[in-house]
Parts: structure tokens; C-alpha cells; sequence
């Protein structure tokens, strides 16, 4: 039997699907627990990487945290804050929070950093101030690759989150440990099939997120590059 | 911290940090030898590459833990399986760099050749890869940091690794070994960004430097 066989026959059983412990709690859980520190990041990563954008204060730290953040081993942040911390919040939100700013602090730089100086220029000509240059015209500039930050995000932290499971944590990493301890497969295959349909729907999203949010007149322009 | 450790389990770190090597450098090579005709193909034939990306775009969406295990029933708890995973993420990101790596090189740069006689093939291997180092480079060097990260998640289903100092040291509630492991990640990470940055600069003598 293949992978997808495995995930299938488990997924399907109705039983799995009620009471505590069930793949919907564990979808919400799941969702809770990628959400929440995406959120904070964002909340931190956004403002930060455009005020470094605009004033080009801090561009030198921002540019090698481009690469070098993917060196850090998830897994050992995450029993490293386990051993120190015990189970508690800040065990498992601390590191994602910490994983997922600099993908979108890294995006939301070279978005604002790129936008044409002569587009700058018309708006400081324009009279805007400089609070009306940011937001008006870079950030709405700079929003593809600000949402293109937050979806690099968004799927790091959901597979983190499916890690996150091994040091005790709920959602559907649960399923993969807890198979891969008892030695049954399906729910291990189970598992990891709705953490990827999940990561799939989190880059649909996306996907949609940018045609309603890309301002029209970019969106023209792509096209006909 | 307990130092006196680090020495008493030398060999074992050491047996440790040659298997992360290999399982994190290997796939990043092999997914550079994968991307390089794919990106050329990509390149010339243009409706080839918009399915790619897309296709390209939902495996790097894939979680690493999730690949091993989708790989298990056909590869089983190898290495091979984590390589073969890692290989899959670190082509998501080195193909995309050659193909815009491709795309840059200037068309009068291109009808320049053209006009001194090289012929396609040439064109392309003396005059269009060499001035897409840079680009291609920069897509290899995010492949090998994080195969190298990545790999170790692959303890997690028994594929030995530096993750192994993780799961041992959660397990004794012992930080200095989950610290060990942590700064030797990073450094290994690191140290192969430095020497790629070096071979670039030996193949693109031409560049400048800042």
C-alpha cells in the first residue's frame, strides 16, 4: 500500500473525526497554534522591516538575515526551550514567533528598499509628508512582497507547529507521534496528508490574498511585464 | 552547561556532524543537478515554466517531516529518504534562480554572441550559466542551509543526524548537548554559505566587489 492508501483509509474513518482529540479539534488547534505567533510576528516584522526600508537604518543586519535565519534548527529551539521552560506558552510560542519574523522583516525591506527612487521623489514633490509617503505609496509599492513574507511565514510555522507536537504540544503533528510511537502507520500518514492539505490552503490564501489586496494599477503593470 | 561533556562524547559528536554533512550537502547538489537542465528547458521555453512554478510552489509548501514520512512506504527510514526530500525542497529554491539567472543576461549581451559566431550550445555554456552564477548561487546557498538545518527533523523518524543531540538531550533533560547541537548546526550552515560565497567569487572573477 502507498502513502496516499494509508492517509486515506485513516482520514476517512468516521470515528476519527469525533470526540476530544479529533481531527477537527486538532485542525483548529493546529490553526491556533500557527496563527497566534504569525500574528505577533507580523505585528513586529511589518513596521520593522519598512521603517528599515524607508530610512535604510539597519539594511546591513537585515540583508545577511536574508540567508542565514534557515540555519536555525527548529526542532532544537524548540526542546531547548522545552528542557528550560517545562510545558508551558511560552515553550512553543516563543520559537515560532521567533522563526517567523525574519522571512517577513527580510520581505517587507526589500519591497519598501525597491521601490523606484523616482516614485519617491513625485511623492515628496506631491507635498506628502513622510508618514503619507509610506503608507500611500511604499508600502502599497512594496505589499507583493509583503505578502510574499508572510506566506514564507505562514508555511514555516505551520510545519513548525506540526514539530512542535514531539514536545507535547496538540494539533496534527499529535497524530504523527503519537503513531510513530504505538508503530501504526495510518495515523502517522494521516497526519502528515492534513498538515499538507493545510500548508496547500494557507498558499491558496495567499494566492487570493493577493489579487483582492495588490492595488489594481500594480497588478496591470505586472501583466504586461 | 557541562563542558566536561563536549570532550567525553568527541567521537560521537563527530560521527554526528559528518552524517548532517553529508545528508545536508548532498541533496543541495543534487538538487543544483536537477535544476540546471530543468532551468535551461524553463528558460528558452517559456509556457514550460509557469506549471513548474506552481508545482514548484506546493512541494516547498510541504512540511520536511511530512515528506519523510509520504516517503516511508517506498524508501523506508533511510537516508535515502531524507535525502531524496531534501533534494526536493532544495530544487524548489535553486530552480527559480536559474531560470531568472537565465532570463537576466542581457539581450545584447546574447546578440553579441550571437554575432561573434557562437552557436546556441556555446552561447550558453561560455557566455549565459557564467553570467548567471551570481543568481544561481544565491539559490544553492539557501538549498545547502537549510538541507542542513532540515536534516535534523529526519531523527524524528530515526534518520540519524546532529538532530539526534535533540531528541537525546529533550529526553535526559540536558541542555548542554541540545546547545552543542544547536551551535553546530548553525555553524555547519554557515560555514558552507562562506565557501559557496567563495566559489562564487572564483567563478565570476569579472564581478564587483563591494
Amino acid at each position: 500500500m502507498s502513502f496516499f492508501n494509508y492517509a486515506w483509509d485513516w482520514v476517512t474513518q468516521s470515528a476519527h473525526w469525533h470526540g476530544p482529540g479529533s481531527i477537527p479539534q486538532q485542525i483548529v488547534a493546529h490553526l491556533g497554534y500557527a496563527g497566534l505567533p504569525l500574528l505577533i510576528a507580523a505585528i513586529i516584522a511589518i513596521p520593522a522591516g519598512v521603517a528599515v526600508g524607508h530610512t535604510g537604518r539597519g539594511s546591513v543586519f537585515v540583508v545577511n538575515l536574508a540567508n542565514s535565519w534557515r540555519a536555525i534548527p527548529t526542532l532544537g529551539l524548540l526542546v531547548l526551550l522545552a528542557v528550560y521552560l517545562g510545558f508551558s506558552f511560552l515553550t512553543w510560542l516563543l520559537p515560532l514567533v521567533v522563526l517567523a519574523i525574519p522571512p517577513i522583516l527580510v520581505n517587507a525591506y526589500e519591497g519598501v528598499a525597491g521601490v523606484d527612487p523616482g516614485v519617491r521623489d513625485a511623492a515628496k514633490g506631491a507635498g506628502m509628508t513622510a508618514w503619507q509617503q509610506v503608507t500611500r505609496v511604499e508600502v502599497p509599492i512594496a505589499l507583493p512582497l509583503i505578502l510574499v513574507g508572510l506566506r514564507t511565514a505562514a508555511i514555516f510555522v505551520v510545519a513548525t507547529a506540526t514539530i512542535a507536537a514531539y514536545i507535547g504540544l496538540g494539533g496534527l503533528g499529535r497524530f504523527i507521534f503519537d503513531g510513530l510511537a504505538s508503530y501504526q502507520y495510518g495515523p502517522v500518514a494521516g497526519g502528515a496528508l492534513l498538515v499538507v492539505g493545510l500548508a496547500v490552503l494557507v498558499l491558496g490564501l495567499f494566492a487570493l490574498l493577493g489579487r483582492v489586496l495588490v492595488p489594481a494599477g500594480l497588478r496591470k503593470q505586472r501583466r504586461s511585464e | 552547561m557541562m563542558w566536561s561533556w563536549i570532550p567525553s562524547n568527541g567521537s560521537l559528536i563527530w560521527q554526528l556532524t559528518r552524517e548532517n554533512i553529508y545528508i545536508g550537502v548532498v541533496p543541495a547538489l543534487y538538487g543544483l543537478a536537477i535544476s540546471l537542465p530543468l532551468g535551461i528547458v524553463a528558460a528558452r521555453w517559456r509556457w514550460f515554466y509557469p506549471p513548474v512554478l506552481t508545482l514548484v510552489n506546493v512541494i516547498y509548501a510541504i512540511p520536511a517531516l511530512a515528506l519523510f514520512i509520504a516517503l516511508i512506504p517506498t524508501l523506508g527510514l533511510t537516508n535515502t529518504n531524507v535525502i531524496v526530500a531534501l533534494t526536493l525542497f532544495s530544487l524548489c529554491v535553486i530552480l527559480p534562480n536559474v531560470v531568472a539567472g537565465l532570463r537576466g543576461v542581457p539581450d545584447p549581451v546574447r546578440q553579441a554572441a550571437t554575432a561573434m559566431g557562437y552557436g546556441p550550445l556555446r552561447r550558453l555554456v561560455m557566455v549565459e550559466l557564467p553570467l548567471a552564477v551570481p543568481v544561481i548561487m544565491g539559490g544553492l546557498r539557501v538549498g545547502v542551509v537549510s538541507s542542513i538545518s532540515l536534516a535534523s527533523v529526519g531523527q524524528l523518524i530515526g534518520v540519524s543526524s546532529l538532530g539526534y543531540l535533540f531528541t537525546d538531550g529533550e529526553q535526559r533533560s540536558f541542555p548542554t548537548e541540545i546547545y552543542v547541537g544547536l551551535v553546530l548546526i548553525i555553524a555547519l550552515a554557515l560555514a558552507c554559505d562562506l565557501i559557496l560565497v567563495g566559489v562564487r567569487r572564483a567563478l565570476t572573477p569579472w564581478a564587483v566587489r563591494a
